[in-house]
């Protein structure tokens, strides 16, 4: 069977695009006729760009006509996340508090994409201000799981990983706190990539926890991951934390396969809590990498009972703080009539932020008080260094570190939604690469009993993503898990 | 009851860097307001700060020439409360590591030099301003950001201070210290220096400190002196009367001379800090300690005892000539070409100050330079002029920014040494005036002084009156 169209990878568009075998203006066409016909079932988009998308298209296509030089990205429809900020579009970080917000600016990696003529289809949906691990915190929308729409996306970035997944965008962009990448491409059969800290510039990502943010990649394959993450990926000097390191042609040499590498399997992650699937599609995996000449070596992460704990304080400490700026003073939504600047401040707040939002900002304060910041803060960052330390002495052993991206597959909606405590373990596996600052990659790795994705996760050193994208590649050549499609009924808009 | 007055002080002193701290915005004062802000100091959503080095920098030499330790290790930390004015609503500070701790100025009451120990030095960001408007009922405020981000350096002195003579010396060397080091424009009146005083009194005798009470919105140097004497009396009356004193903020009133309460210790924030995570922490090595040092130049009481010392000048002179740094320079440069200190000092602190005063002149752009007051003085010396006539040259010269031999030339104010020609003048005077030759025979000796004048009057003020007196006494026979 041949594939349709929006069903290709990057690299298949962009071969087609650049051949002018079909012209840019007419795919994004395909594209959103592709999104009109199930957006309304999948929920994945907040802002729909399409006038602007398909002026841009037309300049590619104008470019390549006069055999102009373009972009890495010429032509390539790409979602961006609705945390992160687009010029004169709609940001909404998926809150009610900034629903009618329309930044002055570029982020960075938008900029990167607007260079490598990127056209950009919308903002996605995700769990309001990046908090939550199924979207379903989102102030403003429901995102469904393309693999089974009862299903969540799971999340943050639910919105960009069910729009890949149902191939309404070829990539997206993402953003990680805890997980936000990896997790929802796991639940979405596609691929995501969370670059080491300081890779990727957060200029312009509405910071949620700001030690701990990154932008990531969503994308079908690892060869179009490799690509976005080329374009993103570099020195910003509007962001201090971000790394003057250069950055390398991910696809070079992505091929390399992993022979004689030494791929680390902690024992911590290995329990029985997980699903007995995602045990099997894992242990499956591994073998898989044996059979192409890679050795399994059992490590110990001794600190990842504690790593769930200290991200929660970490990552609501510096949100409560970095959420205080919505206060309907300059911008973004302000409660109407209020008496004095006090009462402005709080129902200004209290109307428009939601619940999750609210909780991690209650936290977050009191792990600051005085009185509890060396109990909370100061201890949590000392044992994040221990998290951090434990990666350290692992990577003396081995090359990468596998293990599972989610415990389990897609969850109901509403499943977990009264059960914060039981959310915030859908990110027990990868919350520490965020503590410690690394790059992870999820890619699909099987189905469950019930035809959902299950993602494995490649964990490596500081900046080796192409060291990581090479492992991933190897086993995405022997396997077919990505270029399986969920079935989606279409209907009209 | 006698009590001691402890008194300490929080100094705010705008950086004066041409941007702000975190962005490229200008910082230039007085300006439209909302015209000199970004994403970034308005606080938009995904914006990141990026640390100016040239603030950092100013705050390093401040740290420095306060004598405070520098830690190898500095960083940067959020500091939340909420403010109209304060667009992230949390003001990154330095909290944890400072920018220097436990210095020290010196200063001098009276010629009595006394060490006052400096807490804290550390650099943080300026708010914004809120503008209330004027009509009644008015129910809202606006909020210029102008000023958010302005870079602002905090200088926390030990509570070493007992009486307002020496907290208005603090006051004035700490200025002085901030002008000489060029990290501050220290204007108040633009708000680029301000204090906040925290005084407590305590029975004479004893170690512990009382109760504490924090003076804010002090916006002369003359208010923070007022205040202290306001809460001086306020709080020996609460003692008197056997009562404590509340530890407290509290705001001036700048019109009625009063203070009142803004909030109680109970009410008093808490700033919940945390390490800024969008700032790396900065590392200063020897080598930029080092260069930073080199740039530091001669502070004021040092130079002040140098003048002395060097150029015999009294305390009193020198003193106002260090008291401006651009004329201590200016001193400094007519000496080094016409060693001449006390006529240099005399011309600076006298003539200078009394024209910059009476025709508003800015000092730090003056018309006059060093080479042309040297060479007025020479002129002097040599008996071209009068030094009546060289007070016209100078008014002229720091007008115009004419060199002397030019304003003398054109003004036609050569000074008369002709013999004849005085000889020609003093018999037109003596022939028309035989009274007063009379009178001066008869041994009034003011007639004489009254014909020298009449001498001096007839040239228009250029003869040159020794001259005239050695040949007016010659010819009236003494």
């Amino acid at each position: 069977m041949s594939l349709r169209l929006f069903e290709c990878t990057a690299h298949q568009i962009k071969a087609k695009i650049l051949s002018k075998e079909i012209r840019a203006s007419d795919f994004i066409k395909i594209v959103f006729d592709r999104i009109k016909s199930l957006e309304p079932n999948i929920q994945a988009f907040i802002t729909i760009n399409e006038d602007e998308a398909i002026k841009k298209a037309i300049e590619i296509d104008k470019k390549i006509e006069s055999n102009e030089n373009v972009g890495l990205l010429a032509g390539l429809p790409v979602a961006v996340k609705d945390n992160i900020c687009t010029k004169n579009l709609y940001t909404t970080c998926a809150s009610k508090i900034l629903e009618t917000f329309i930044p002055p600016y570029d982020a960075f990696v938008v900029k990167r994409l607007r260079e490598e003529d990127a056209i950009i289809v919308g903002k996605t949906n995700l769990d309001e201000f990046a908090m939550g691990s199924s979207t379903e915190n989102s102030g403003l929308k429901i995102t469904r799981n393309p693999w089974n729409l009862e299903c969540v996306p799971g999340g943050s970035s639910g919105g960009s990983a069910a729009a890949v997944a149902a191939d309404l965008s070829i990539l997206a962009l993402g953003s990680e706190t805890g997980g936000s990448v990896r997790q929802p491409a796991a639940l979405c059969g596609v691929v995501g990539i969370k670059p080491t800290y300081g890779r990727v510039s957060r200029y312009g990502l509405v910071a949620f926890g700001s030690s701990l943010d990154q932008v990531g990649t969503v994308s079908k394959d690892v060869r179009d991951a490799a690509l976005l993450l080329r374009v993103i990926a570099g020195y910003d000097l509007h962001d201090s934390t971000s790394a003057n390191v250069p950055v390398p042609d991910y696809l070079d040499r992505i091929d390399s396969g992993v022979d004689g590498l030494r791929i680390g399997i902690p024992k911590e992650y290995f329990t029985d809590a997980f699903n007995a699937d995602v045990y099997k599609a894992l242990k499956d995996a591994l073998k898989i990498y044996e059979r192409l000449g890679a050795q399994v070596v059992d490590i110990s992460l001794p600190h990842t009972e504690y790593a769930v704990a200290v991200y929660y304080i970490v990552a609501n400490a510096e949100a409560s703080s970095n959420l205080a700026r919505y206060d309907g003073v300059r911008y973004g939504y302000r409660t109407s009539k209020p008496n004095g600047i006090i009462d402005m401040y709080c129902r200004t707040r209290s109307e428009g932020f939601g619940n999750e939002v609210k909780r991690r900002i209650m936290l977050g304060n009191y792990v600051l008080s005085s009185g509890y910041y060396d109990a909370y803060y100061l201890k949590a960052s000392k044992v994040r260094n221990l998290i951090k330390i434990d990666f350290d002495v692992a990577f003396e052993k081995v090359d990468c570190i596998i293990c599972p991206t989610s415990p389990v597959p897609a969850f109901k909606i509403g499943e977990r939604a009264n059960n914060p405590l039981e959310m915030y373990l859908s990110d027990i596996y990868t919350i520490p690469a965020n503590l410690a600052g690394i790059p992870g990659i999820s890619i699909p790795c099987g189905f469950s009993k019930e035809g959902l994705p299950i993602g494995m996760q490649i964990l490596g050193k500081h900046f080796e993503e192409k060291k990581l994208l090479q492992i991933a590649y190897a086993f995405e050549r022997e396997t077919d898990f990505h270029v399986k499609k969920p079935v989606l009924k279409i209907s009209s808009m | 009851m006698t009590y001691e007055v402890v008194i300490g002080l929080e100094t705010h002193a705008e950086l004066a860097t041409i941007t702000k701290l975190f962005c490229g915005c200008s910082t230039k004062f007085g300006v439209e307001p909302n015209t000199q802000v970004c994403p970034v100091c308005l606080a938009m959503p995904g914006v990141l700060p990026v640390m100016n080095k040239k603030a950092f920098e100013y705050a390093l030499k401040a740290a420095i020439a306060l004598n405070c330790k520098i830690d190898e290790f500095t960083n940067f930390d959020r500091k939340s409360y909420y403010y109209p004015d304060l667009p992230k609503n949390y003001q990154i500070s330095q909290n944890y590591h400072n920018m220097g701790i436990d210095g020290y100025m010196d200063i001098s009451v009276n010629g009595t030099i006394s060490r006052i120990r400096i807490h804290n030095v550390h650099l943080e960001e300026e708010a914004g301003k809120l503008i209330h408007p004027e009509e009644v009922g008015a129910d809202y405020s606006l909020v210029d950001f102008n000023r958010a981000g302005v870079p602002l350096l905090e200088i926390v002195s030990y509570p070493d201070m007992r009486r307002v003579d020496e907290v208005e010396s603090y006051m004035q060397t700490l200025r002085k210290i901030l002008l000489y080091t060029e990290v501050s424009d220290c204007k108040m009146q633009e708000g680029s220096l301000r204090f906040e005083a925290s005084i407590s009194l305590r029975k004479k005798g004893v170690d512990r400190l009382g109760n504490r009470v924090e003076i804010k919105n002090l916006n002369s140097m003359k208010s923070v002196l007022k205040a202290i004497e306001y809460e001086t009396m306020r709080q020996r009356d609460v003692l008197d009367r056997g009562e404590t004193v509340d530890r407290e903020t509290r705001l001036w009133d700048e019109v009625n001379e009063k203070s009142a309460r803004m909030r109680s210790k109970e009410e008093s924030q808490d700033y919940r800090y945390f390490p800024e995570p969008d700032l790396l922490p900065v590392l200063i090595d020897e080598k930029w300690l080092r260069a930073i040092k080199d740039t530091i130049p001669e502070l004021p009481l040092i130079r002040r005892q140098r003048f002395i010392e060097t150029f015999a000048l009294s305390d009193y002179d020198a003193s106002l000539l260090i008291d401006e740094k651009i004329l201590a320079d200016f001193f400094e440069e007519c000496v080094k070409i016409l060693n001449r200190p006390k006529s240099f000092c005399n011309w600076i602190t006298n003539d200078l100050l009394r024209e910059v005063k009476d025709r508003k002149l800015d000092i730090y752009h003056l018309k006059i330079k060093p080479k042309q007051l040297a060479a007025l003085v020479e002129i002097i010396e040599k008996g071209t002029i009068s030094s009546t006539i060289a007070k016209e040259v100078f008014s002229e010269m720091i007008q115009t920014g004419k060199d002397p031999k030019t304003v003398v030339e054109e003004k036609k104010l050569v000074q008369i040494s002709d013999e004849g020609l005085i000889e020609e003048i003093i018999i037109k005077i003596i022939s028309s005036n035989p009274d007063a030759i009379e009178d001066y025979k008869k041994g009034k000796k003011n007639a004489l002084t009254f014909l020298v004048g009449q001498v001096m009057k007839e040239t228009k003020g250029k003869a040159n009156p020794k001259i005239v007196n050695e040949m007016l006494m010659k010819k009236v026979g003494v």
